[in-house]
C-alpha cells in the first residue's frame, strides 16, 4: 500500500520526525493518520490493532498521539484490577485531577458514562479524544458489559471520541455471544528480517564500527531468526552476547575484517544462549558471570528446581516405582517384577498394535497398592525398610508437611504416606483420588523421563530396562 | 429542573419539602390518596415548559453542531465561494466522517419506510393522545435500529404538542446492568433526583415505589407521556426477576400515565427470554428490520452516503465530487467489490466501515474516491486475521502448527498433547528437513507456549488440569485450509516445510 505523504491538519515536520523515530512502520503510521483525519474531524468509534508482540503497536500509537499532542488517555489493562481504576485513569487524562471526585467507590460503566457526559458538557472536545487500551484481551475477563460498552463509547457519551484497542490476539476471540459494535481492524505485521537487521543495527557500540555491529547482528539473526522474531528479545540477546563477540578483537587475535573467524568464535556461544538465556533458565547476570569465567554452560543449565532435588533413598525408590506404575501397563507388571512369572510369549507380550507409546500419551493413574508392590520388588531387598528409616524419612518430611493433602489420611501405612505425601507436595506425584475413593487413593507420577533417569542413576537402577516403551 | 413542574407555593426548599412529603408517605400508610394530588403534580402536563427540556437529550448535540456548521458556512459564503482544494477536501472529510463514524442521521429512512411510518404512528399516539404502548424493534447488528428510532424521535419532536409534553427516558442494557442502576437513571432523567434525594430514602424498593406512584397517579388526559427506550433490550431480561420490565410493561397495560416502551434488540428469540408474567403484559408488537434491500438499492445507498448535500459551500467542487461518486458506483471493478460486500453483509455499519476506509485514502493528490481505494479498503476489511497472525510466526512455530495439522488429520480432530506434536516434528526433522535444525526440547516447548498465548491452540479443560504441561491435551483452533493458505503467502517459507505441509501423512 502506498503511503499518503500529506496529512492535512498536522505539522509536517512533526510527522516527518515521527516517521524517523519509528522506523519501518511508515505504512502503519500513514494508515493510522489517514484514519484519524484532521484533529477535529471524527474518527471511527473503535479501532482494534492487533499483531505479534513487539511489532510496535503501543509504541506507534502512543508516539503518534503524544508527538502530535492530541488529547488521549493510555491505559494498560494489566494495571486495572478493577474497572474503577480504568475509568479513573481515563477521566484524569481528559479532565484533570478534580474529575474523579464524583466517581463512586465501585463505579459501574453507567457511572463513568454519566460523569463523562457531565464533564464533556463543561469541556467539549475541540479535537478527537483517544482512549488507548493496551493488552485489551484482559477486558474480556472483566465485566461482560465493559468491552461492548467501550466499543460503542462514542455513541454512549456523545463526544468526539475514539477507542483504540491493542492486543496480540485476533478479534475473533473477543466477539461476545450476541455480537457487538464491530471495530475497525488494523494489522501490524512483523518486522521482516531486513527490517529487524536495520532496527537492531541502530544501537551500535561506541568503540566499534557500525559495520562490525551490523555484521554481528547478521550472525545473531542467522541463529535466532527461525526461533524468535520478537524484537525486544532479540535486542536483549544482542546486547548480552556482544561482549563475547568482541573478545577476539580485544585480545588481538582477529581484526574486524576477519568475519569468518569472528563467526566461528561466536556461533557456539549463541547456540548455548538459545538453550539457556532464551528460555529464561538463567538470569542474564548469571549468564554473564559464567561467560567471563569460561565455565561450561552445562553447569548453568541446572538452575531449574527439578535438577537440584535431593531426595532420601526410599523416596527415590518410591518415585521410581511411581514412574514405572504410571508408564507401564498394569498387565506387564508380572513380566517385569516376578522372578518366576512362568512362560509369557514374547510376541504376546509385545503387542505391536499398541503403537502409541505411553510416553506420548502421558502418565496413567495408579492405585497405592500397585505402587507399593512395585516398590518392594525394585528396592534393594537387603536393606529392609525398618521403622527407624521411615522415622528418619518422616522427620525429614515434616519439614515440608505444611501443605499435606488432607484427604489421604485413610492410608493404611502412615509411614509410606509421609514419604509419598512429600512427593505429592513437591508436585512430583499428582494425587488423583476423588472424595468418593478415600480408601484407594490414586496417584500419577509427574516427573519427566530425564529426571527419573537421573534419579535412578544415583541409586544404580537401570530404569530403561523396566520400561515397556523402551523394550 | 425544568421537566416536572413543582407546585410553586412550596418554593424555597424543594428538598425540604420533598423530605417532609416523603416522611409523611413512609409513616402514614395508606395515605396515598392524600398526597396523590402532589404526586400527579409531578407528572402534570406542562403548558409551555422551558424549551431546553423540549428536545430530548441525545438529539440536542446534533442540532447544535449542525447549527454551528451552518453558521460557519454562511460566514464563509460571504467572503469567498471558491475554496482551495485542500479546504474543500477537509470540508468533505468533515461532512462524510460525521455521516460514517458518528451517528449522523440521514435525511430519511432509506429502505425502511414502512417500519418508520409504523413506529412514528405508534409514538405519536402516545405523545399526542396519551395512549400507552409497547413495541420491540428487532434486527441484526448494524441494521439501523437506533437510527430508525432516532429518526422517528426527531420527527416526533417537530410536532409541537409532542415536543412540549413528552418526557424521554433512554436506557441502555450495556450501562444499566441491574434494576437499581436503571431506576436511578430513570429518576435522573425525569429530573426527580431532587425529590428522591439519596438521604431521604435510598433503598431499591422505596425508589421503585416512588417511581411507580409517580407514574400510576397520572391519567390519560392530564399526565405528560413518558417514552422509555431500552437499547439492548435482551440484557434487561437478565436482570433479577425482570422487575423493571415487569413494572414498565404493567404500566403500559393499564390506563395510568401514558407510557411507551420501545425496546431495541438483535435477538429474534427475545420473547423467550421474558418471564410469563412479563410476556403477558407485552403488547407483542414487533417491528422487524430485516433488510430486503437488493443490490441496486444498495448501490443507491452507497451513492447517497457519499454524495455531498446541495448546500455545500463550493458548488463546482461538490458537483465534481458527486459526479465522481456516481462514476464510482458505475465502475465495473468498484461494483464487483461492492457486490462482494453486499453478498456477505447488508448492514449499514459494515458498509460505513468500508466507505470510511476508502474515504481515509482521499487526499489533495487524490481528490476523489477511486475504485482502487475501494478495492484496497475491502482488502483491509476482509483480510483474514488468523492468517495475518500465522504470517508472523517463526519457522519453528509454523512447523509445530503443521505437525498439529497432521495430527488432526491422523486422529480425526481428537485433542493432542505437546509430546505428540514434538514427536511428529522430530519425525519431520529426521526424515525430510534440510533447512530446519533440530531444536532442543525446551526451545520447542517455548514455541508451543507462544502458540497457546496467541490462542491458536486451546487447552481442553477438565481432568487434565493437574497433569504435566507437556501432557496437557490441547486443540488446534485453525482450519485445514486456513493453514494451507497462510503457508502459501508465508514470506520465504522453506520448500521442505511446504512439502511437508502438503503431504498427506506426517
Amino acid at each position: 500500500m502506498s503511503v499518503p505523504l500529506h496529512h492535512p491538519g498536522y505539522d509536517e515536520d512533526r510527522v516527518q520526525l515521527l516517521m524517523e523515530k519509528l522506523p519501518c512502520r511508515e505504512t502503519q503510521i500513514g494508515t493510522l493518520l489517514a484514519l484519524m483525519g484532521e484533529p477535529e474531524q471524527y474518527c471511527y468509534p473503535s479501532i482494534f490493532i492487533y499483531g505479534h508482540r513487539a511489532t510496535g503497536k503501543s509504541h506507534v500509537t502512543q508516539g503518534l498521539l503524544r508527538e502530535l499532542e492530541l488529547p488521549h488517555a493510555v491505559v494498560s489493562c494489566v494495571e486495572c484490577v478493577s474497572a474503577g481504576i480504568l475509568f479513573e485513569q481515563v477521566l484524569l487524562a481528559f479532565f484533570g485531577s478534580s474529575s474523579t471526585d464524583s466517581l463512586p467507590r465501585n463505579p459501574f460503566l453507567s457511572d463513568f458514562v454519566r460523569i463523562y457526559r457531565q464533564l464533556c458538557g463543561q469541556f467539549p472536545a475541540t479535537q478527537t479524544r483517544y482512549i488507548v487500551l493496551d493488552k485489551a484481551e484482559l477486558l474480556r475477563d472483566m465485566d461482560a458489559n465493559l468491552l461492548p460498552g467501550f466499543l460503542r463509547l462514542q455513541e454512549l457519551v456523545e463526544d468526539n471520541l475514539t477507542v483504540i484497542l491493542l492486543s496480540e490476539i485476533v478479534w475473533d476471540k473477543f466477539r461476545p455471544n450476541t455480537g457487538c459494535y464491530e471495530p475497525l481492524l488494523l494489522h501490524f505485521p512483523n518486522y521482516s528480517k531486513v527490517e529487524l537487521q536495520q532496527i537492531l543495527a541502530w544501537d551500535t557500540h561506541p568503540s566499534y564500527s557500525p559495520e562490525l555491529y551490523s555484521s554481528y547482528i547478521n550472525i545473531l539473526l542467522g541463529v535466532f531468526f527461525s526461533v524468535c522474531r520478537d524484537l525486544r528479545e532479540l535486542r536483549h540477546l544482542a546486547a548480552l552476547n556482544f561482549q563475547k563477540f568482541c573478545e577476539p578483537l580485544e585480545a588481538g587475535e582477529a581484526k574486524e575484517k576477519d568475519s569468518h573467524k569472528l563467526w566461528r568464535n561466536i556461533e557456539p556461544h549463541l547456540k548455548k544462549a538459545m538453550q539457556t538465556v532464551y528460555l529464561r533458565d538463567v538470569c542474564s547476570v548469571q549468564w554473564e558471570e559464567a561467560q567471563s569465567e569460561e565455565r561450561e554452560v552445562a553447569d548453568l543449565k541446572g538452575f531449574s528446581v527439578h535438577d537440584h532435588v535431593e531426595l532420601p533413598y526410599y523416596s527415590k525408590y518410591l518415585l521410581i516405582a511411581a514412574y514405572l506404575a504410571s508408564y507401564n501397563p498394569a498387565r506387564t507388571d508380572r513380566r517385569f517384577f516376578l522372578k518366576h512369572h512362568g512362560k509369557i510369549k514374547k510376541t504376546n507380550f509385545l503387542k505391536k498394535h499398541e503403537k502409541t507409546s505411553n510416553h506420548l500419551l502421558g502418565p496413567k493413574p495408579f492405585p497405592l497398592d500397585r505402587l507399593l508392590a512395585i516398590f518392594y520388588s525394585v528396592v534393594d531387598s537387603r536393606v529392609a525398610p525398618t521403622a527407624s528409616v521411615f522415622a528418619q524419612i518422616s522427620s525429614l518430611v515434616t519439614l515440608q508437611l505444611l501443605t499435606l493433602m488432607s484427604h489421604d489420611d485413610q492410608l493404611d501405612a502412615p509411614k509410606y504416606k509421609c514419604a509419598i505425601s512429600s512427593l505429592v507436595t513437591l508436585q512430583l506425584l499428582t494425587l488423583m483420588s476423588h472424595d468418593d475413593q478415600l480408601d484407594a487413593p490414586k496417584y500419577k507420577c509427574a516427573v519427566s523421563l530425564d529426571f527419573i533417569r537421573a534419579i535412578s542413576r544415583t541409586v544404580g537402577f537401570d530404569i530403561l530396562r523396566y520400561l515397556y516403551d523402551f523394550l | 429542573m425544568g421537566g416536572v413542574s413543582f407546585p410553586r407555593e412550596h418554593g424555597g426548599g424543594v428538598k425540604a419539602w420533598a423530605r417532609g412529603r416523603w416522611e409523611e408517605v413512609l409513616t402514614v400508610r395508606g395515605a396515598a390518596a392524600a398526597q396523590s394530588g402532589e404526586l400527579s403534580c409531578l407528572m402534570k402536563r406542562a403548558p409551555a415548559d422551558d424549551p431546553a427540556r423540549g428536545a430530548p437529550h441525545g438529539l440536542g448535540s446534533h442540532t447544535d453542531s449542525r447549527k454551528e456548521a451552518v453558521f460557519i458556512m454562511s460566514k464563509r459564503k460571504a467572503k469567498d465561494i471558491n475554496l482551495t482544494a485542500g479546504e474543500c477536501l477537509s470540508e468533505v472529510q468533515r461532512l462524510l466522517r460525521e455521516r460514517l463514524c458518528h451517528q449522523h442521521l440521514p435525511i430519511g429512512p432509506v429502505g425502511m419506510e414502512s417500519q418508520y411510518k409504523h413506529l412514528l404512528e405508534l409514538l405519536k399516539r402516545t405523545a399526542v393522545h396519551g395512549e400507552s404502548n409497547s413495541v420491540l424493534i428487532v434486527g441484526p447488528r448494524g441494521a439501523g435500529k437506533t437510527m430508525l428510532l432516532n429518526l422517528v424521535l426527531k420527527e416526533l419532536m417537530e410536532v409541537d404538542e409532542a415536543k412540549k409534553n413528552i418526557l424521554l427516558v433512554r436506557l441502555n442494557g450495556l450501562l444499566q446492568t441491574d434494576d437499581r442502576i436503571a431506576l436511578k437513571e430513570i429518576t435522573r432523567q425525569l429530573n426527580l433526583e431532587n425529590v428522591v434525594g439519596d438521604k431521604v430514602f435510598g433503598s431499591f424498593a422505596e425508589n421503585l415505589v416512588f417511581l411507580l406512584e409517580a407514574l400510576k397517579k397520572g391519567d390519560r388526559s392530564s399526565s405528560r407521556p413518558v417514552l422509555f427506550t431500552l437499547d439492548e433490550f435482551d440484557l434487561f431480561a437478565h436482570h433479577k426477576n425482570q422487575t423493571l420490565l415487569y413494572n414498565l410493561l404493567d404500566i403500559s397495560q393499564s390506563a395510568q400515565t401514558p407510557v411507551a416502551v420501545v425496546g431495541l434488540t438483535c435477538r429474534l428469540d427475545v420473547l423467550e427470554l421474558l418471564e410469563k408474567r412479563v410476556k403477558s403484559r407485552f403488547s407483542h408488537r414487533q417491528i422487524h428490520l430485516l433488510s430486503t434491500m437488493d443490490f441496486q438499492s444498495f448501490l443507491c445507498s452507497v451513492e447517497l452516503q457519499l454524495s455531498l448535500p446541495p448546500d455545500f459551500l463550493d458548488r463546482r467542487f461538490s458537483e465534481d465530487w458527486n459526479a465522481g461518486v456516481k462514476a464510482l458506483c458505475k465502475d465495473k471493478s468498484a461494483e464487483a467489490v461492492l457486490k462482494k460486500h453486499f453478498n456477505s453483509s447488508k448492514d449499514f455499519r459494515s458498509l460505513n466501515m468500508l466507505l470510511m476506509l476508502a474515504l481515509s485514502r482521499v487526499t489533495v493528490s487524490n481528490p476523489a474516491i477511486r475504485p482502487t481505494d475501494l478495492l484496497e479498503a475491502s482488502r483491509l476489511c476482509t483480510s483474514d486475521a488468523k492468517a495475518n497472525i500465522l504470517h508472523g510466526l517463526s519457522i519453528l512455530e509454523l512447523c509445530l502448527v503443521i505437525a498439529m495439522k497432521h495430527l488432526n488429520d491422523i486422529y480425526d480432530g481428537e485433542p493432542f498433547n505437546f509430546q505428540m506434536v514434538h514427536n511428529e516434528f522430530k519425525k519431520f526433522i529426521q526424515r525430510k528437513s534440510h533447512s530446519v535444525h533440530n531444536f532442543e526440547k525446551p526451545v520447542v516447548v517455548k514455541a508451543f507456549e507462544h502458540l497457546q498465548e496467541l490462542e491458536l491452540i486451546k487447552p481442553m479443560d477438565g481432568s487434565t488440569a493437574r497433569s504435566q504441561k507437556v501432557y496437557q491435551l490441547v486443540k488446534l483452533m485453525l482450519d485445514h485450509t486456513q493453514i494451507m493458505e497462510a503457508l502459501q503467502k508465508y514470506p520465504q517459507c522453506p520448500t521442505d516445510v511446504k512439502q511437508w505441509a502438503a503431504s498427506a501423512f506426517g
